[in-house]
């Protein structure tokens, strides 16, 4: 096992935040189901889904009660039984899309339907069909539906699977708490993954703050006998960022534009994986998820949410602070902050963090270079804002600003208190709609 | 749906480094404060005169011209810095009204009328300093020796006579027992300064590790004593304070590189073929009008580039 002396292996650029991982000790708590739940018909990237049920009708936990032809989509599940009571328009909580979506109000019965229970030894198409209809989508945040990301080129030869279980933004804990108490689990989904890509080489990747998720999962890997590595890894941000990742752990770097298949490699998320164990050998739908609400919230938590259940709700029941103004989904790093807090959980949110927000005023730049040295994409962030701020698009693709994943180290690190990232956003937007306009 | 008032709607990223503009302004100064405590002690009450004047009149300008300019003024120790460094690099005996009139230049000229801190192109301070050195050549090279108002040359002038062997030398050198400008001739505690804002990350070693290896180097293989040239005249104090101004040199690693090493080229060039005996700054603020050109060519390869991406940069 070579590989494991790359104890605390690290990357060029990057920068250390404070952790603040305030509840890396709770233990999950499953959040009573809602009485209501919203379900938003986009909760992936890739195409919406379309209702497939009509106001009255009853539905059970875990029915499909979305879909979408396309292949990029994955369906919708009731995440409670009860009856459709309406569709509504909400906005999803991490694109700020404004979406439509289900509303079903609960019967307090619970009562599931599963798919039937398969193993490792259903064919491939099977266990990749199931992790489709079970909804799975990759639930670091990236939410990519899972049975197109595990379905490479013909020509792509995997030789790697990477399961990413970093977590490097600061205060998420929800990955964590599931390879400690869903570990078997993990394993298990990872075991689906190999089979479905034919590939036994895996790396589970964990940052070395996570030190008992470490020793468990490799307690767990010797008792089962099972070909997987865990590695070790600096804490240091972005390392759960796939590119970073793949760079720091195999040497090889993804190509501009390209994705982790063409170097050979898919990364997969832990609780993703986790989800594959419950679609696959329990026949459940994804209907519910581990997420963190920490920050300004009296007891922090760790929480076993189903989808459709109201934020505000969440933050309520971990105890709302005084002088909080700001509630953002996701980590502080790349989550973003939220308009109104009466808005349903969805596939993607990882974490709810309370705080209060922080008041930056932008100043010039002072060519420091600080965001230079802190971008592990090796770009120039500075100068991207400057010709961004002069309105001149066409030198940004230039300077690469696709290869920019939004990290956000460089505005993390920027004196000035220039907001970096969402310079950068506008721009793509911006090139995007003129490429579309055709001009 | 409405937006909840009671909710601040901020971009990310939510959490921010413990920096700002001033943070790291104030401690440059800070640190500059050993070479200017060393000047007060080695050359006498006028030291702190000039530093005084230098500092004064740069804030002073400063405000006037954000207030012509209709901007806001603040304090973000900018100014200070420039009034200070160039202070320091000023002549023990200068008369005050001089001083003042090259920190005017300084911040009014060199840094105000290129659109103010994150802007300028040259270094404040050097642009001072140069021009006072283009309009009062004979008070601009007046030098004494620390501790008696003896004139004497300093090290690098040709006029420059020493009988005591080279060790006490170097020690002279040193500890900035000879003449000089104000803040550049004791080594040592420019060095103490210059690790300080190393340690603290404010500037990047590259600059002065390659500016005085260059001129090491090429003073070594044309002869000269390089062990000399690096303690004696402003390298030192440019290495450390001047070359590695954030706004008016290049933001890349490399591109640093290459300035520093550029400025090496030109100092010794100055200092052994022109008429000059010393080039630090000159040299320094050549590079500086070479830094957008090294920011456009000298760019970091993108993660993930290969060969094949090259003609898209081209487009």
């Amino acid at each position: 096992m070579f590989r494991t002396i790359f104890k605390g292996k690290s990357f060029s650029g990057g920068v250390k935040v404070p952790e603040n991982k305030l509840t890396e000790n709770e233990s999950v708590e499953v959040f009573p189901a809602p009485k209501r739940a919203v379900l938003p018909l986009a909760q992936h990237i890739g195409a919406p889904c379309e209702p497939v049920v009509k106001r009255g009708d009853k539905v059970k936990t875990g029915q499909i009660i979305a879909n979408s032809k396309a292949f990029v989509s994955a369906p919708i599940h009731a995440s409670i039984s009860g009856k459709v009571t309406g569709f509504i328009k909400t906005i999803t909580p991490s694109s700020g899309k404004v979406v439509e979506a289900i509303v079903i109000d609960s019967d307090g019965e619970d009562e599931w339907e599963r798919m039937e229970a398969m193993d490792l030894s259903a064919p491939r198409d099977e266990l990749l069909k199931r992790i489709r209809d079970a909804g799975i989508v990759g639930l670091g945040g990236a939410t990519f539906p899972t049975h197109v990301k595990l379905s490479p080129p013909k020509d792509k030869r995997i030789d790697t699977i990477i399961l990413n279980g970093c977590e490097c933004e600061p205060y998420v804990t929800s990955d964590h708490r599931v390879m400690l108490e869903e570990g078997e689990k993990v394993l298990l989904g990872l075991e689906v993954i190999k089979r479905i890509l034919s590939c036994d080489n895996a790396i589970i990747a964990i940052e070395e703050n996570k030190e008992n998720a470490i020793s468990h999962l490799r307690d767990l890997i010797k008792r089962k006998k099972i070909s997987t590595e865990v590695v070790s890894l600096k804490t240091k941000y972005p390392q759960g960022a796939e590119k970073v990742l793949i760079k720091v752990l195999l040497n090889r770097e993804v190509p501009l534009e390209g994705l982790p298949f063409d170097v050979g490699v898919i990364v997969q998320n832990v609780s993703t994986a986790r989800a594959i164990y419950e679609a696959v050998f329990e026949g459940k739908a994804l209907i519910r998820r581990v997420l963190t609400v920490t920050g300004m919230v009296k007891r922090p938590k760790n929480l076993l949410v189903r989808f459709g259940t109201s934020i505000e709700s969440l933050i309520d029941h971990c105890g709302r602070m005084e002088g909080a103004n700001e509630v953002i989904t996701g980590g502080p790093m790349m989550g973003i902050s939220l308009p109104v807090l009466d808005l349903p959980v969805t596939k993607d949110v990882n974490c709810i963090l309370v705080k209060r927000s922080l008041r930056i005023e932008e100043r010039d730049c002072i060519r420091c270079g600080s965001c230079v040295r802190a971008c592990p994409m090796n770009l120039l962030p500075t100068e991207l804002v400057k010709y961004i701020k002069a309105g001149m698009y066409e030198r940004c693709s230039e300077y690469y600003i696709d290869d920019c994943m939004e990290c956000g180290s460089c505005a993390y690190v920027c004196p000035a208190g220039i907001p970096i990232v969402q310079y950068i956003k506008v721009a793509k937007n911006e090139i995007r709609r003129r490429v579309k306009g055709g001009s | 749906m409405a937006v909840d008032k009671k909710l601040s709607l901020m971009p990310g990223p939510h959490i921010r480094k413990e920096v700002s503009i001033e943070k790291i302004m104030y401690l440059f100064s800070l640190a500059l404060m050993l070479p200017a405590g060393a000047s007060i002690f080695l050359f006498g009450r006028h030291a702190l005169f000039i530093i005084l004047t230098g500092v004064l009149s740069a804030v002073f300008t400063e405000y006037i011209a954000k207030r012509i300019r209709r901007q806001r003024f603040r304090m973000d120790g900018s100014a200070l810095i420039t009034g200070l460094l160039l202070a320091l690099t000023l002549p023990p005996r200068l008369p005050l009204w001089m001083v003042a009139l090259g920190a005017v230049f300084a911040i009014a000229v060199a840094k105000e009328a290129f659109g103010g801190l994150g802007y300028n192109i040259f270094n404040p301070a050097l642009a001072g300093r140069a021009f006072l050195t283009a309009c009062f050549p004979k008070e601009m090279t007046r030098w004494v020796l620390p501790f008696e108002a003896v004139t004497s040359p300093t090290p690098l002038n040709s006029g420059f006579v020493w009988h005591n062997g080279k060790i006490a030398l170097y020690k002279h050198l040193f500890l900035g027992n000879v003449g000089g400008s104000l803040g550049e001739t004791s080594a040592l505690l420019i060095l103490i300064a210059g690790f300080l804002l190393l340690a603290l990350g404010i500037i990047d070693w590259r600059i002065p590790l390659c500016y005085i290896g260059t001129v090491a180097l090429l003073t070594f293989s044309f002869g000269k004593d390089p062990l000399f040239h690096v303690l004696a005249g402003g390298l030192m104090f440019g290495a450390f304070f001047m070359a590695t101004d954030y706004v008016t040199t290049p933001i890349t690693g490399k591109g640093r590189i290459i300035f520093a090493a550029g400025a090496g080229v030109l100092t010794v060039m100055i200092r052994l073929f022109g008429g000059m005996p010393e080039g630090v700054c000159f040299s320094i603020l050549l590079m500086n009008a070479f830094t957008p050109l090294i920011d456009r060519y000298v760019r970091p390869r993108p993660f993930g580039w290969r060969k094949t991406d090259e003609q898209k940069r081209g487009s």
